[in-house]
C-alpha cells in the first residue's frame, strides 16, 4: 500500500503516457482504455462483417455455391456473437471510458486497474471464440441464442464457447461496476443527477442492466456445460429437464441485453441532436424517465421471443401487453428528438446526419417491433426474415449508426484534429443507402415466408435476396471509408478548437482538444 | 448540402423506378400470402391494421422531421428557439400512443383466444420433428409415414452442384410424401420432436409452433380451400434445417378417405369428433 502511494508520488509530475507497448498493456488511463475498446470493437466489426458477407454471398442466389450448410450455421452464430459481444457492447464501453470522466468533470474512471483488466480479458475471450472455427466439428452452429438441445451437438468448440461467454460476462460486469462507481462518486461538485448529460444517464441505467443480466447468462451457459459434460439434465427432456427453461433464462438476459445495446445509443443521439440544432434537448427529464421505464420494462417482456413455444394463453397475453407498453417511452423519445430539431437552427455535419438517420431508421425498427408484439401476427413473423430485418434495423442503423455518429462527433476532441467532412458525408450516404438496400427487402422475404438461418431457399425468394446481398456488399465495403476517415483525421487532420462544434454544450468541450491525459485534475464547479 | 443529397437520392429513385417497371415485379411478394383457413383472414387483418397504424404514424413523424430538416436550417437563416419542454404536447404524445395500443390490444387478445381453442377436432395428426425430416401419425385412422425432402431438390441442394436449381419450381419446398387433410374439417396437430427443437410452419395455414423434445404442443386449422400448400421448418435445427420441407394437401372428404385407404388407414374411423379426442389421449 505504502509502495503504491509512493510510486504515485514519484510519477506525480509525469502526466504523459508510458512509451511503447507497455502504455497499452498496463494502462490505467481511461482514454487509453477507451481507445483500446474502440479499436477492438472496430476489428470485431470487420470480422463479424466479413462473416455476414459470407452469409450474404451464399444467399445471393438459390443453391449452395460457396459454403457447406454446417459452416453457414457457424457463420450466422459467430457473426452474431462477435457483433453483439465484440463490436457493439465494447464500442459503447469504449465511448463510456472516453467520455464519462470528461462529461462529469472527473480525472479518470473510479477503478482504473479493474478497467485495464476488463478490457484485456476481451482479446483472449474472442481469440478463444474465433479459434473454435478451426476445431474438430467446427465452431458453435446453433445460433447465438444457444438453444439446447441443438447447441449440445456442438463439437470440441463447446466448452471454449462457454468459457468465452463467461469471460465476456466478467468483462462486462467489471466494466459496468466501474461505470456505476464513477458516475455515482466522481461527479464534479454541483452536478446533481438531473444535471448529468443524457449520455451519462443512459450509461448509468445500462450499467445496472448489465449487472443484473450478465450473471443470468453466465448461469445459463454453465448449466449447458454441466448438461453436456457432468450428467445434469437441466435442459434435457430425456432426463426430466426442460429445453424451454433455457429459453426463458436466455431471454431474461437477452431482452435487457437488447436495451444494453440501444440505451447508450439513445444517449449519444441525445447529445448530438441538440448540438446541431443549437437548441437544448427537448424534455430532458422525460428522456431520463423514459430511459428508466424502458429499462424496467425490459425485464418483463422476455417471453415475447417465445410466443411459438406453446405458452399458456395468460402468458401470451401478458407478454403481448407488456411488450406493447415499450412503444410508449420509445415514442416519447422519438417525439422529443423531433421536438428538439423543431425550430432549431440546424446544420448537417456528419455526426448530425448519422443521428437523424438513427432517429428515422431506428423508428422503422421500432415499428416492426410493435408489429412483432401482436402475438397472433407474431406466429407468422416469428423466425422469419421479418425478424432479421427488425433487429438489424435497430442494431445497424440504430446502435451502429449511433456509434459512428459518436465517433465523428467526439473524434476532434479525442485526436485534436478535424476529420474530412466530405469523406465523412460520403461514408454516411453510402452506409445509409447500403443499409436500407440490405435490410428493407428482408421484411418482404419474411412476410412471404422465408425462415431465418437457412443457407438456401426456395426460388420465389431469389429476387429480394439478390438485392439484399448487393446492399450488404455496398454497406460492408463502405465501412472501409470509415477507417479511411479516421486514419486520415489522425494523420493529417486540421487542428480542432476546444469547442469544435459551435452549438456543443457540456464539460468535455471546456477541455482543450486533444483532451489532456488526465481529464479534470481539479473538478470544475457546476452552477 | 443539397448538392451532396441529390445524387444518391436520384440513383436510389432510379433503381427503384427500374424495379417498379419490371414486369416480374408482379411476382414479387410484398405481403403475407392469402391464407386458406378459417382464421387466416383475421390474423392477416391484424397484421395489416398494425402495419397501417405504423405507416400512418411513420408518415406523420417522418414528415415533421423532414419538414424541420428543410425549414429550420442555418443556411436558410433559421434562428434557434429556446424552448425545452411543453407539458401539453408531452401529455398528448404520451396519451395518444396509449389509446392506439389499447385499440390494438383488444382484438389481438381476442384472436389469441380463438387461435388457442383447439377443442373438438375432426382429425388429429401427431407431427414429430427429426433431424431432418418430419414424421406424421394420423391418430384417428392409423396412417403413418415420414416426409423427406424430394429427390429432385436433394440432388441439387449440394455444395457446388446447384446448377439446375432455377428449373425446379418447388426447390426445397417439395417432399416425397404429403400430409393430406380434408377440406372444412378442424385438423388438430400435436407437435413434438425427437432430437432438437424444430418448428412446423406453412405460411398459408397461418400457424406456426415449435416442436420440442419432451413437449407436446397443440395447434389447429380448418382449411377452407383445396390445394397444395408449402412450408418448411422454422427453427434452426442443425445442418439440414433448410432442407426439411412441409407440404400439406387439402382434399375433398371423399378424396381424403380414398387417400387414407390407399395408405393403409382405417377409413371407418375417419372424422368422428369423439374418437379423435379419445384416440389422442390413448395414443399419447
Amino acid at each position: 500500500m505504502s509502495e503504491a502511494v509512493h510510486s504515485q508520488d514519484d510519477h506525480h509530475d509525469d502526466h504523459g503516457p508510458e512509451k511503447g507497448i507497455k502504455r497499452w498493456l498496463f494502462t490505467t488511463n481511461h482514454k487509453d482504455i477507451g481507445t483500446l475498446y474502440l479499436i477492438f470493437s472496430l476489428v470485431m466489426f470487420f470480422m463479424g462483417g466479413a462473416m455476414a458477407l459470407v452469409i450474404r454471398a451464399e444467399l445471393f442466389q438459390p443453391g449452395l455455391q460457396f459454403v457447406d450448410p454446417h459452416f453457414f450455421n457457424q457463420m450466422t452464430t459467430v457473426h452474431a456473437l462477435l457483433m453483439v459481444f465484440g463490436a457493439v457492447m465494447p464500442a459503447f464501453v469504449g465511448l463510456a471510458n472516453w467520455l464519462l470522466p470528461m462529461m462529469i468533470g472527473a480525472p479518470d474512471m473510479a477503478l482504473p486497474r479493474m478497467n485495464n483488466w476488463s478490457f484485456w480479458i476481451l482479446p483472449f475471450a474472442f481469440a478463444m471464440l474465433i479459434s473454435t472455427l478451426l476445431m474438430p466439428g467446427g465452431g458453435p452452429a446453433g445460433g447465438w441464442t444457444l438453444y439446447p438441445p441443438l447447441v449440445l451437438q456442438t463439437g470440441d468448440a463447446f466448452p471454449f464457447m462457454v468459457f468465452a461467454v463467461h469471460l465476456m460476462g466478467i468483462s462486462s460486469i467489471m466494466g459496468s461496476i466501474n461505470v456505476i462507481v464513477t458516475i455515482l462518486n466522481m461527479r464534479a461538485p454541483g452536478m446533481t443527477l438531473l444535471k448529468m448529460p443524457l449520455f451519462v444517464w443512459t450509461w448509468l441505467i445500462t450499467a445496472y442492466l448489465l449487472l443484473a443480466v450478465m450473471p443470468v447468462l453466465a448461469g445459463a451457459v454453465t448449466m449447458l456445460l454441466t448438461d453436456k459434460y457432468f450428467g445434469t439434465s437441466f435442459f434435457l427432456a430425456a432426463g426430466g429437464g426442460d429445453p424451454v427453461l433455457f429459453q426463458h433464462i436466455f431471454w431474461f438476459f437477452g431482452h435487457p441485453e437488447v436495451y444494453i445495446m440501444i440505451l447508450p445509443a439513445f444517449g449519444v443521439v441525445s447529445q448530438i441532436i441538440p448540438t446541431f440544432s443549437r437548441k437544448p434537448l427537448f424534455g430532458y427529464e422525460a428522456m431520463v424517465y423514459a430511459t428508466a421505464t424502458i429499462a424496467f420494462l425490459s425485464f418483463i417482456v422476455w417471453a415475447h421471443h417465445m410466443f411459438t413455444t406453446g405458452m399458456p394463453i395468460a402468458g401470451q397475453i401478458f407478454f403481448m401487453f407488456a411488450t406493447m407498453l415499450i412503444a410508449i417511452p420509445t415514442a416519447v423519445k422519438v417525439f422529443n428528438w423531433t421536438a428538439t430539431m423543431w425550430r432549431g437552427e440546424m446544420t448537417f455535419e456528419t455526426p448530425m446526419l448519422f443521428a437523424v438517420a438513427f432517429v428515422i431508421l431506428f423508428t422503422i425498427g421500432g415499428f416492426s417491433g410493435l408489429m412483432l408484439a401482436i402475438t397472433p401476427a407474431d406466429y407468422q413473423y416469428h423466425d422469419t426474415y421479418f425478424v432479421v430485418a427488425h433487429f438489424h434495423y435497430v442494431l445497424v442503423p440504430g446502435a451502429v449508426f449511433s456509434i459512428m455518429a459518436a465517433t465523428y462527433y467526439w473524434l476532434p476532441k479525442w485526436t485534436g484534429k478535424m476529420y474530412n467532412e466530405k469523406l465523412g458525408k460520403a461514408h454516411f450516404w453510402l452506409s445509409t443507402i447500403g443499409v436500407n438496400v440490405l435490410f428493407f427487402p428482408q421484411h418482404f422475404l419474411g412476410l412471404a415466408g422465408m425462415p431465418r438461418r437457412i443457407p438456401d431457399y426456395a426460388i420465389q425468394f431469389a429476387d429480394f435476396n439478390a438485392i439484399s446481398s448487393i446492399g450488404a456488399f455496398l454497406f460492408g465495403f463502405s465501412q472501409l471509408m470509415f477507417v479511411w476517415v479516421i486514419v486520415d483525421c489522425v494523420r493529417k487532420g486540421k487542428p480542432a478548437t476546444a469547442q469544435v462544434w459551435d452549438g456543443a454544450e457540456g464539460l468535455e468541450w471546456t477541455l482543450p482538444s486533444p483532451a489532456p491525459y488526465h481529464s479534470f485534475e481539479t473538478a470544475p464547479e457546476i452552477k | 448540402m443539397f448538392k451532396g443529397l441529390w445524387k444518391p437520392v436520384c440513383a436510389f429513385v432510379a433503381v427503384m423506378g427500374i424495379l417498379a417497371l419490371n414486369p416480374a415485379l408482379a411476382a414479387w411478394e410484398l405481403d403475407m400470402p392469402q391464407g386458406v383457413t378459417t382464421l387466416s383472414d383475421m390474423i392477416r387483418d391484424l397484421h395489416r391494421e398494425i402495419l397501417l397504424i405504423c405507416t400512418v404514424i411513420g408518415v406523420l413523424v417522418f414528415g415533421v422531421i423532414f419538414y424541420a430538416i428543410f425549414a429550420f436550417r442555418q443556411s436558410k437563416g433559421a434562428k434557434a428557439a429556446t424552448f425545452s419542454h411543453n407539458t401539453t404536447a408531452e401529455i398528448i404524445w404520451t396519451v395518444v400512443p396509449i389509446l392506439i395500443l389499447i385499440y390494438m390490444a383488444v382484438p389481438s387478445a381476442k384472436a389469441i383466444l380463438e387461435i388457442e381453442d383447439a377443442s373438438n377436432p375432426d382429425l388429429t395428426i401427431k407431427v414429430t420433428g427429426f433431424q431432418w425430416k418430419w414424421g406424421y401419425q394420423y391418430l384417428d385412422n392409423g396412417v403413418e409415414f415420414y416426409a423427406n425432402i424430394d429427390e429432385a431438390s436433394a440432388k441439387v441442394a449440394r455444395l457446388g452442384k446447384s446448377d439446375g436449381v432455377m428449373e425446379l419450381e418447388h426447390y426445397l419446398r417439395d417432399t416425397d410424401k404429403r400430409m393430406v387433410v380434408p377440406v372444412n374439417k378442424k385438423v388438430r396437430i400435436l407437435l413434438t420432436a425427437d432430437d432438437v427443437i424444430h418448428a412446423w410452419w406453412v405460411p398459408e395455414l397461418y400457424i406456426k409452433k415449435d416442436a420440442i423434445p419432451g413437449f407436446v404442443n397443440e395447434m389447429w386449422f380448418t382449411a377452407t380451400k383445396t390445394g397444395v400448400f408449402r412450408g418448411q421448418c422454422a427453427e434452426l435445427c442443425g445442418r439440414g434445417h433448410g432442407f426439411m420441407p412441409i407440404v400439406v394437401e387439402v382434399m375433398e372428404q371423399a378424396d381424403y378417405e380414398a387417400w387414407v385407404a390407399e395408405n393403409g388407414g382405417e377409413v371407418a374411423a375417419v372424422a368422428s369428433k369423439e374418437s379423435s379426442a379419445d384416440v389422442t389421449v390413448a395414443a399419447l
